[in-house]
């Protein structure tokens, strides 16, 4: 029996705004637990929530990229349900009414494209954390995350296995950070997702009962997580069972998912519009400063690399993928006219040493700023692309500054034209045999007078000027 | 020197002409207080702090309307480090960090605030016999109800203590008690005064508002409640009139709405006549009665204990336990925690309320219950808006009755809810509002009510204060009569 995989995902967004989306509260992370608590974060008795402009620009910036419908007029509505983190005992959120509409985003497995269609975006708070093993027996709340702006992207069900949605979930991690909506940052839960999963037979019409895998945070976990879960419902059909609604969670450790709690058990979350906010409306003006200023995206970063920077269309879909690799490209281009050059660098070293490790441009310490200033110094002629590879390998490891690398070890190339041609006759003088077989027409010889000199320098003659002064001591 | 039923253009005479100091007023307040105790209108007295404000105020060379005027705060709004429970066990020991607007706003003008008065708890109620800390005494009657919610503040204006005091009006909070206790009340259209720091009851009908002895004294105290309030996106942004002047302007060729679907007949046949009185009265004064009709006003009572218990499930959920007031002891696990402090910390009206809105926001009953009552709500406000094509303001009974004895309303909420008939209309349509005393029943103040247009305060406060200018009713007090 073939089994066909119904997937949709609810991906919550942190919005990267300064402060909480009802309140001035700060939204930094990391920060002593309950520092970042206002009165309206504390849900206290007589203060109400004032709607942050700011997280709706940014949510709509989502919407324009997504070819999404965009609500000028949007409403809050209250979802209630009781939990210590949760200070007000609802949240706030937009279900009748939400600021982006129905859009679509295109994902891309093994070379094949397809199109996911979003069902909406909407804004909402987040809740605060419970801390359950800090205190012996008592469980601790922390507010510093409760009312942070989330944006919540709901997809159709239309994603059809694990590969896809750690796809589908790339592409949207990929279009937030581009527009400069969410750090992006998985491991601080600036994004999370909740899966839905159902299994159907191929000709089935309805959709099968589903499972919601609720709150993960890592590609590798909804890879797992999904899987997991398809094997379940199958081995449950298979065996003549039904699967049950219900909400579950991956446990990462044990892969494997368990029951939270039946539909039976589930919240009536009582939803109603909330009667402290006014629907936030958006003027056309506004709609187009944000239409105006959307920051470019990877398809037009693509081709514009193509058009303006001769790359080829390989290269130029590595560096445009991301927007920390894209930044070090238009960083470095500023210093050099050989776009080329660095492109080379960037598909080829830099690449390399992200495959070696293993990670992510975002987590390597190469900066765009320190990349583009390596690129200055081999354009300057201050390091030859031979000392380059290994300044690059030292800011790997150490994350140090180019120029600090380049003083502290003395890798400043030798321009001196004198001084190389002393050292070129040096070499000449003390090597009769190899001049004597250059000069009966051994032409490869001529390398081995080149690595002399560079050895002889450690490397840090500039092989332009050697390669000048060689064949002008050789003729 | 007596400062007793003294109004705040009286004390502020007083004061200037330094007949009395503002310590003086402020300790006599305390001794009337203290005189008063039996009435129960406090929760909580500011003595030190008031005492300590008045000092200040006596060096101060600013004098604005408030300097120096005692008031009392309904304990239903936040004061900084000054208790308040909102009439409830579960807030007994709350002491907020912030104040309400409504509050700063008042201290910035100069006004003594000193003490929170006793409540219906979280404002649910109309004889202030739910508050946790017992039942307020109407000076005009042993054991009768001063109505509710802000009963307290009623009860403290009628005997004289304070020239005024705050109320909030969900449903008729402030025009009950002002009724009943034979005093002026004013509530103001929905958003004119800022809702931050007030204690959530329905969010969509909360209004502050005035209580004081005249008309003219809720009309300064107006001017210094009203502001334009970022921290509250309802708060209404269009310009605030200076209520105290035109006060005097004349009400000739005034036309007053008298409503069709208003049944009299079930009515006290005192409370009948009386406002029979006043409209003869107006007459006299040049005002012309014109019918109105209000087809959907019928609705009213059942639309508002809709959506009111609706917005109090919800604004009440913070009330956990776990970040401030009453928590109780011991809790096995945390939905013992909740159940037993919110079993331990409401009382069977609040209860009953959080229930009801439970019920009607669920699954399945949303569309039938709670979206209905809003549609309902907007053919009301439409009425109104039609209403007032053809009349200036809109003239009923405040209530049903005068002052009933505590306990008389036995264990029926619905008709406790019918207290209610004729105050809800002008909550559910945002609408400015006020009760100003206009007779007596077996000794018992009673109320006329007075609904002007949106924003129109202005309009309703001239009304009031042209009835007040020829008329004693608001001049009468309980002396005498109490304890009797």
């Amino acid at each position: 029996m073939s089994w066909q995989t119904v997937i949709g995902l609810e991906i919550h967004v942190q919005l990267s705004t300064k402060s909480k989306l009802f309140s001035g509260g700060s939204t930094g992370f990391g920060a002593e637990p309950n520092t970042h608590v206002d009165l309206i974060d504390m849900g206290l008795p007589g203060v109400l929530p004032v709607a942050n402009k700011e997280a709706f620009l940014k949510a709509i910036r989502f919407g324009l990229a997504t070819n999404a419908v965009i609500n000028q007029t949007s409403t809050f509505d209250r979802k209630n349900y009781f939990y210590p983190d949760l200070p007000k005992g609802y949240q706030i959120t937009q279900m009748a009414l939400p600021i982006v509409g129905e859009g679509s985003i295109k994902i891309e497995v093994d070379g094949v494209e397809k199109i996911i269609n979003i069902t909406r975006a909407h804004l909402e708070e987040d809740a605060g954390k419970s801390i359950h093993d800090l205190f012996e027996g008592e469980t601790g709340v922390d507010l510093n995350r409760a009312g942070t702006p989330l944006l919540e992207i709901v997809s159709e069900p239309e994603i059809s296995n694990a590969k896809e949605a750690v796809a589908y979930f790339k592409a949207i991690r990929q279009l937030v950070t581009f527009l400069d909506i969410c750090d992006g940052n998985m491991a601080q839960g600036s994004m999370r997702c909740d899966v839905n999963v159902s299994i159907k037979k191929r000709d089935d019409e309805k959709l099968g009962t589903r499972a919601e895998i609720k709150n993960i945070n890592s590609f590798k976990f909804i890879e797992r997580a999904i899987n997991h879960e398809v094997e379940r419902q199958t081995r449950i059909i298979e065996s003549g069972g039904s699967v049950v609604q219900e909400t579950r969670l991956y446990d990462s450790v044990k892969n494997e998912t368990r029951s939270m709690r039946s539909k039976e058990e589930a919240n009536d979350y009582r939803y109603f519009p909330c009667p402290d906010l006014l629907p936030v409306v958006i003027t056309d003006e506004e709609l187009s400063l944000v239409k105006d200023n959307l920051p470019e995206l990877p398809d037009q970063k693509e081709k514009r690399y193509i058009a303006d920077n001769s790359l080829d269309a390989a290269e130029a879909k590595i560096i445009a993928s991301s927007k920390t690799m894209a930044s070090m490209f238009e960083e470095a281009c500023l210093k050099t006219d050989d776009s080329k050059l660095v492109a080379n660098w960037l598909v080829g070293d830099v690449s390399a040493l992200l495959n070696k490790d293993g990670i992510d441009i975002d987590e390597s310490r190469l900066t765009p700023s320190n990349f583009a200033k390596m690129v200055e110094r081999i354009s300057d002629n201050t390091i030859s692309g031979k000392i380059a590879k290994s300044v690059l390998e030292d800011i790997w490891d150490s994350g140090s500054d180019v120029d600090e690398i380049i003083q502290d070890k003395g890798l400043v190339q030798i321009q001196d034209e004198s001084l190389l041609e002393e050292i070129g006759q040096k070499i000449i003088d003390t090597n009769p045999n190899q001049v004597e077989a250059f000069k009966n027409g051994k032409d490869k010889l001529f390398g081995f007078f080149v690595g002399q000199v560079m050895k002889e320098t450690q490397g840090k003659a500039n092989p332009k000027s050697v390669n000048e002064i060689l064949r002008k001591l050789l003729s | 020197m007596s400062i007793q039923y003294k109004t705040i253009s009286e004390l502020r005479s007083m004061l200037d002409a330094k007949k009395i100091s503002s310590k003086e007023i402020v300790e006599e307040t305390f001794n009337l207080i203290e005189r008063n105790s039996d009435l129960n209108a406090f929760i909580t007295l500011n003595k030190d702090a008031a005492i300590a404000k008045s000092i200040e105020i006596e060096n101060s060379s600013v004098k604005s309307s408030l300097h120096g005027i005692p008031i009392a705060q309904k304990d239903l709004f936040c004061t900084k480090d000054l208790r308040t429970t909102c009439g409830s066990n579960i807030l007994s020991n709350f002491i907020p960090p912030y104040s309400a607007t409504v509050i700063e706003n008042l201290e910035n003008a100069g006004c003594i605030s000193v003490g929170k008065t006793n409540m219906d708890e979280f404002a649910m109620g109309s004889s202030n016999e739910t508050s946790f800390f017992g039942g307020v005494v109407n000076p005009w009657g042993d054991k009768l109800v001063p109505g509710g919610s802000s009963g307290g503040s009623a009860s403290a204006v009628a005997a004289g203590i304070v020239p005024a005091a705050t109320g909030t009006d969900t449903g008729g909070s402030i025009r009950q008690p002002a009724s009943l206790c034979g005093i002026t009340g004013l509530k103001p259209t929905y958003g004119r005064i800022s809702r931050w720091g007030m204690i959530a009851f329905a969010s969509s009908l909360d209004q502050a508002g005035p209580m004081a002895r005249t008309a003219e004294d809720c009309a300064i105290m107006l001017n210094e409640m009203c502001s334009h309030d970022t921290k509250d996106t309802t708060s209404l942004s269009e310009d605030i009139p200076d209520f105290t002047k035109e006060l005097n302007a004349s009400i000739k060729g005034l036309k007053i709405g008298i409503v069709k679907e208003f049944d009299m007949s079930k009515l006290d046949d005192n409370v009948v006549s009386i406002f029979e009185e006043s409209k003869k009265h107006y007459e006299s004064l040049g005002a012309e009665f014109v019918e109105v009709s209000l087809p959907n006003i019928s609705l009213s009572v059942p639309a508002y204990y809709v959506v009111a218990p609706a917005e109090c499930s919800s604004n009440l959920s913070r009330f956990d336990g776990v970040k401030f007031g009453q928590r109780s002891e011991n809790p096995i696990n945390l939905e013992e925690l909740y159940i037993k402090t919110r079993s331990e910390g409401f009382g069977d009206e609040v209860k009953r309320r959080i229930l009801i809105g439970s019920y009607v926001l669920s699954a399945g009953f949303y569309d039938a219950y709670y979206k209905k009552a809003q549609q309902v709500r907007r053919l009301i406000k439409n009425d109104f808006d039609s209403a007032f094509k053809e009349v200036d303001v809109i003239m009923s009974p405040t209530t049903r009755g005068a002052a009933f004895k505590a306990g008389s309303k036995g264990s029926d909420p619905i008709q406790m809810y019918l207290e209610d008939l004729f105050t809800i209309p002008a909550n559910l349509a945002g609408l400015p509002a006020m009760s100003i005393p206009n007779g007596m029943v077996d000794n018992k103040p009673i109320g006329l009510q007075l609904i002007g247009n949106f924003l129109d305060e202005k309009r309703i406060l001239q009304v009031a204060h042209s009835f007040q200018k020829s008329t004693d009713w608001h001049l009468k007090t309980p002396e005498g009569n109490k304890l009797s």
